[in-house]
């Protein structure tokens, strides 16, 4: 770089890719050594997380910013990789029955369900239609919980605080009927292969009932906060696209996926647990984008309260267990059961070798696969939009490594 | 939260699957038997005659059975050689608490033998088609419990799976994973969830490996197998031939030892990548 060039440096508030800055001579920029007067456009990596209050749990992204924009984004995961697949190996199908809940934990139960119905499909038995119905009771609540964590820690992340403390306010009362039905809150460990082990305890019917009248004034609530905020509005509207090719092509699933304008839930598609017998409705958002995935969540909620009040109602009498062997052996054979966890297709795919342990089993985590559309959400948008989408996304780091 | 159990105490049935004492050694002999079409005509009448020291041979049977060199996923002709030579043993243990029936212990202690369905010819319009193209490099299509999957070379599998997607309209892949079968020539299996919107129907496709073949990569196809493709590597080293990032995924990058193989120990570590990131002499 000659000096005579260097004398015609542009003003340091310039930015370079103003017109005005066209005016000078490109090789006017400084060279990496010296002479530097004003910031540089170097490309930038940040390491966001894995201490990170937005990642939600140990979830570190590396992103590649050019000033607040993002150029691309590299997930780094596995901080909480406990094997669970190997430990299946290595116990009984009852004995890993309880594994599957620390996965997603805040959504123990539907991991359950997911787990004991594979096994339950593997054997060729079907759960008495109570147990089904308090399955689903249980499986929706579950659901209206993700969804609270979710709305709640996404909201503070954005910086709505007041939404948590209503949300876990109402969850509460959820995890209080879980524990009172078998006496844990969060890893409940809810079912059993074949059906229920628990009998439901006196007044659960009227609990259910109470918090299904309870729940929608509370929704109501949420969304006076948030639906028509300017500030939630600006911060998530447009931000975090995702079009519906783009999300079939991801195999992104749940909420995201019908965000994204899929009508598809596996409830409704190859219904599981008797969901057939229950009148609900899908709810399709239209953009693709942050906003459409609260408001699909939120319109989930609800319905998820419509087939409890469904379920409690026609609660049928009759036994809570199946006729399952005490020594649960399946035939050799394989098998892939599915089911709509709050997150998304949660699946099992287990390999049986006619012992009395799993040969092979695989869960197809719905965290770990909608986790990789980041990067196709967040690229050239702004930094404090990553916070938004990794909220948006919903994902549970317990899920993604396993 | 553990000593909040069970708050109420409507317990019907309690499936205590692993201790022995309640379990009316007949009922579940005949449970058992009752799961069992195959196995019912094989002297049923002496089941009865069970007593809860059998039910602990069994159970150690079950556990032999684990540590054994796992059998191949077709193996169903290897099957009887092992419930013939375990009964022995199971009959001896029966001895010891008086009774003289060697015999009476084989009907309980075989189950071994699949209980459940087994895999039937699946026939559709679309594996005729298939069949049609590829010829031979189709292996096998069958159904389990109303599952299908069909088995293909692997030198084809990328071929299939392309045209699973633009011709059979299965546009989302659920997911890719592996098994291992160490016993067999090829040990690895491959395994493509695969789910068509349009049609509403899931298929598994899969395929054989040997231990430095690499699979095809379906990553370009869908592209949600990108991570799909690294967890199977990371946890069982097969190889994706075309895959832009073939780096482990959950694991640390320099580990090493892929943890899912069957001859990777449940509680086997890489020592030396815990010593030195860790700064701790083991891991146990």
């Amino acid at each position: 770089m000659s000096d005579d060039i260097k004398t015609t440096t542009p003003p340091s508030h310039l930015d370079l890719d103003t017109p005005e800055a066209a005016l000078y001579p490109k090789q006017a920029i400084p060279d990496e050594t010296g002479g530097r007067t004003f910031l540089d456009t170097n490309e930038l990596i940040l390491n966001m997380g894995p201490q990170h209050p937005s990642t939600h749990g140990v979830l570190r992204v590396i992103l590649k910013l050019d000033g607040e924009k993002v150029m691309g984004t590299e997930c780094i995961i596995g901080y909480l990789h406990r094997g669970v697949e190997k430990i299946a190996e290595n116990r009984t199908y009852a004995m890993f029955n309880p594994y599957v809940d620390r996965m997603d934990y805040v959504a123990a139960v539907s991991n359950g369900l997911g787990y004991c119905e594979a096994v339950e499909k593997l054997l060729g038995v079907e759960a008495p239609p109570r147990a089904q119905y308090i399955r689903v009771i249980l499986t929706e609540l579950n659901r209206i919980a993700s969804h609270q964590l979710w709305l709640g820690t996404h909201a503070l992340d954005i910086g709505a605080m007041t939404p948590l403390f209503y949300t876990f306010r109402d969850r509460e009362e959820i995890l209080k009927i879980y524990e009172k039905y078998c006496g844990a809150r969060l890893t409940t460990h809810a079912f059993r292969i074949g059906g229920c082990l628990y009998e439901t305890y006196d007044g659960f019917e009227e609990d259910v009932k109470n918090y299904v009248k309870y729940l929608p004034a509370k929704i109501d609530e949420y969304e006076q906060l948030l639906t028509t905020n300017r500030i939630w509005v600006e911060r998530t509207k447009g931000v975090g696209y995702l079009s519906a090719k783009d999300a079939i092509d991801l195999g992104v699933t749940g909420p995201v996926l019908r965000a994204s304008g899929v009508k598809w839930d596996i409830r409704k598609a190859l219904p599981y647990s008797g969901y057939e017998k229950f009148d609900f409705e899908v709810p399709v958002g239209e953009n693709g984008d942050t906003y459409d995935r609260y408001l699909v969540r939120m319109a989930e909620m609800r319905q998820s309260l419509r087939i409890c009040q469904q379920a409690v109602e026609g609660l049928p009498e009759g036994p809570i267990m199946a006729k399952v062997p005490k020594i649960i052996k399946p035939g050799i054979g394989e098998v892939y059961h599915s089911i709509e966890a709050p997150k998304g297709e949660l699946g099992y795919y287990i390999v049986s070798d006619g012992s009395t342990q799993p040969y092979r089993l695989r869960v197809r985590p719905p965290s770990f696969v909608n986790l990789q559309a980041l990067d196709k959400m967040v690229r050239g948008s702004l930094i404090a939009d990553v916070v938004a989408v990794i909220g948006t996304i919903d994902i549970v780091l317990g899920e993604v490594d396993r | 939260m553990d000593e909040t159990k069970k708050p109420n105490e409507k317990i019907p049935e309690k499936p205590s699957t692993f201790e022995g004492q309640n379990m009316a050694p007949g009922k579940t002999g005949d449970r058992i038997e009752g799961k069992d079409p195959a196995k019912a005509p094989a002297e049923p009448s002496q089941v009865p005659a069970q007593d809860p020291a059998a039910i602990e041979a069994l159970k150690k049977e079950a556990e032999i059975a684990k540590s054994a060199p796992p059998k191949p996923p077709t193996g169903a002709a290897p099957q009887p050689s092992k419930p013939a030579a375990a009964p022995a043993s199971a009959g001896a243990t029966s001895d010891a608490a008086g009774n003289v029936k060697p015999p009476a212990a084989k009907p309980e202690a075989a189950p071994p033998k699949p209980t459940g369905p087994t895999p039937q010819p699946w026939d559709s319009e679309m594996v005729q088609r298939f069949k049609q193209r590829y010829g031979s490099g189709i292996q096998e299509a069958s159904t389990y419990v109303g599952q299908p999957y069909i088995v293909v070379d692997s030198s084809i599998a990328r071929d299939v799976l392309m045209t699973m997607r633009d011709a059979e309209q299965f546009d989302y892949c659920v997911d890719v994973t592996c098994v291992h079968w160490p016993q067999r020539e090829k040990p690895f299996d491959v395994v493509w969830i695969l789910y068509s919107f349009p049609r509403n129907e899931r298929v598994r496709i899969k395929t054989m490996v040997a231990e430095n073949q690499s699979a095809p990569s379906v990553q370009d196809i869908w592209t949600t197998a990108n991570w799909l493709e690294r967890e199977a590597f990371d946890m069982f080293g097969v190889k994706f031939e075309g895959h832009p990032d073939m780096r482990r995924i959950l694991l640390p990058e320099d580990w090493t030892g892929y943890p899912l193989r069957k001859d990777y120990g449940i509680i086997q570590q890489d020592q030396k990548w815990v010593q030195i990131h860790l700064g701790i002499e083991s891991g146990q």
